[in-house]
């Protein structure tokens, strides 16, 4: 398992589309590092209050994070999808498997290598983006390690939904369905998030069975909530305002959401090992 | 029958019995019984869609047999440990393109468990005998098809390996490389490695190995020594004064057959050649030209497929062993 998920990371290392995502990631830290400065030094000078422009430094943060965890998200996409099926439509796999490889080892290995990749990218980007603006505007979220942990976690759900999808559907079938499904479940949490500010108890419902279907947008939640800070928390938390924002949370996500997030990836991989475990090579 | 085997069965490296597999409502292999002795070089022949690449796929633990089983070097079929000790060259023969070809052997090297230490030295060894030396530290996606074929022929070789499968090894090579294989695959045999060799290319077979078996809609249709499978003689007469009528003479002596002044008795003891040719004379035959030749493997695989497949399309029940 270990060879394999060294294998692994030895292969992204070796693919330019890594490496033009680290660009890109430093290119969108050091914009918003100067974006965040310009908007800084303009509000200064049209008296905005200090309180003001460190709500408004947290929720670029947020849109920040967002926008990273879209990028993380089809990075874990891109990589899982053929984690498995590329090898076994190239027939790389037969050579492999014919060794004394389990399947489960192999399985696990390839899924293991793409997470500390994703894991690395997303610790690397998330705190130099949190450390550039800390440098520009003062303002550093309350745990800056806590929204990165969530980030990554996103992104380790949906690797391991890609990892599944690519034991049985072809690279791009599986990476498609893997991005809906994400965006199915952010678009769930968001009419979750109407249905809390409306009232609405089955809007609420909806986006509750979507987090235990893909626990993504439970994940995104705690971005949102480790990079605000404590005083917008106290301020629009029990608003209709903050209930119904989608880049609002107001609360991390409870312990048992969590608990069943790790559940999950862990029975998303056992059934893939199943489904290659049956798998005709 | 045919005779029995140069080298002894009594500890097979494979030994299936009734081997059986399904996809959906097709039989790709309906009840396959072979053995093959350890130490022999073993040509695995068949048209295409017999069941090879199958049969190879059970052998190795890629595919599960749907009923019947075996033996692969004393363990069940897809043993994980019993794998250290088999090399395998797949038909796709395809390998991480973004690793230097050494890096490909010292990853097989570390998944049959070869010492850290060995790894290196031996995968630049594998890497010599199938003319690569040179190029151990290029990326596989640099290679050729028939570098890649070559780099796949080292990497069953990694580690002298008890059993080695080699699925089509020469088919994409040149015919220099082709005859380079031989050697490699005869080399590996004077070290004691079992060789099954999955070749539809027929002089290829023909040249290396000790026994050979046929395989026809998933069972075997012949197996034996390469000279017995071939052992059918022929002999070809040409001659003035025969008739069609006179062939019933001459049934004593094989089954014959008359095409214009060419008269062809299969099979046929080359020892009654004397004979036949007094019994020809006898009738008022002049001889003009005697040959006796033994039949060559792919007349011989052409026969055997066809007798597998009588005129209704139903195979053949018939299994010569």
């Amino acid at each position: 398992m270990i060879t394999i998920a060294w294998l692994t990371i030895g292969e992204a290392a070796r693919r330019r589309v890594l490496w033009v995502l680290v660009a890109l990631a430093l290119v969108a830290v050091a914009l918003t590092t100067w974006g965040v400065a310009s908007l800084l030094d303009l509000g200064r000078r049209e008296g905005v209050s200090e309180l003001q422009l460190r709500l408004g430094v947290s929720q670029i943060l947020i849109f920040i994070a967002f926008m990273f965890g879209f990028v993380l998200v089809m990075t874990a996409a891109f990589f899982g999808s053929p984690a498995i099926a590329g090898d076994i439509e190239s027939g790389i796999v037969q050579a492999l498997l014919a060794r004394p490889l389990r399947r489960s080892s192999y399985l696990v290995g390839r899924w293991l290598g793409l997470a500390i990749v994703i894991v690395g990218y997303a610790v690397l980007s998330g705190l130099l983006a949190i450390f550039a603006v800390d440098v520009v505007s003062g303002y550093r979220p309350p745990n800056a390690l806590l929204p990165v942990a969530y980030l990554a976690g996103q992104a380790i759900v949906l690797l391991s939904l890609t990892v599944l999808l690519s034991t049985r559907l072809p690279p791009i079938a599986g990476g498609a369905i893997a991005v809906v499904a994400y965006g199915l479940a952010w678009m769930a949490g968001v009419l979750g998030k109407i249905g809390l500010a409306i009232g609405t108890s089955g809007l609420v419902g909806l986006a509750d069975a979507s987090r235990l279907l893909l626990p993504t947008d439970a994940m995104w939640q705690g971005v949102v909530y480790g990079l605000e800070p404590a005083f917008v928390i106290d301020a629009i938390g029990d608003t209709p305002a903050g209930r119904g924002n989608p880049f609002f949370a107001e609360t991390p996500p409870s312990p048992e959401i969590v608990a069943w997030a790790v559940v999950w990836v862990v029975v998303v991989l056992v059934l893939a090992t199943s489904q290659l475990r049956r798998r005709e090579l | 029958m045919l005779a029995m085997p140069r080298l002894s069965l009594d500890l097979p490296a494979i030994d299936v019995t009734d081997l059986q597999k399904r996809y959906g409502r097709i039989d790709a292999l309906a009840g396959l019984t072979m053995a093959v002795g350890r130490g022999e070089v073993f040509g695995f022949l068949g048209p295409n869609g017999a069941g090879k690449t199958t049969t190879v796929k059970l052998l190795l633990g890629l595919a599960r047999p749907t009923s019947g089983g075996g033996s692969v070097l004393g363990a069940p079929l897809g043993d994980l440990a019993t794998r250290r000790k088999i090399g395998y060259l797949p038909e796709l023969f395809r390998y991480q393109p973004w690793l230097p070809a050494r890096d490909v052997l010292m990853l097989h090297g570390q998944l049959i468990g070869m010492p850290r230490g060995r790894r290196r030295a031996a995968a630049d060894e594998a890497l010599g005998l199938v003319g690569l030396a040179d190029r151990a530290g290029d990326t596989v996606g640099k290679f050729s098809k028939g570098m890649q074929q070559r780099l796949g022929l080292a990497v069953a070789l990694l580690g002298e390996p008890a059993l080695v499968v080699l699925d089509e090894p020469t088919s994409a090579l040149d015919p220099i490389g082709r005859v380079e294989v031989r050697g490699i695959i005869r080399q590996a045999a004077d070290r004691g490695a079992t060789i099954f060799l999955n070749s539809h290319l027929l002089s290829e077979v023909e040249q290396v190995c000790d026994r050979i078996a046929v395989i026809d809609h998933g069972r075997v249709v012949a197996i034996g020594e390469l000279d017995d499978v071939l052992g059918v003689s022929e002999t070809e007469i040409r001659a003035s004064g025969l008739a069609a009528a006179d062939l019933a003479a001459v049934e004593a002596f094989g089954s014959p057959s008359l095409t214009g002044d060419r008269l062809v008795i299969r099979p046929m003891n080359p020892e009654r050649v004397p004979d036949l040719v007094a019994t020809l004379v006898g009738m008022g035959a002049r001889i003009h030209e005697v040959r006796t030749g033994r039949t060559s493997l792919e007349q011989r695989f052409i026969e055997l497929v066809a007798q597998d497949r009588p005129p209704d399309g139903t195979p053949s029940a018939t299994v010569l062993r």
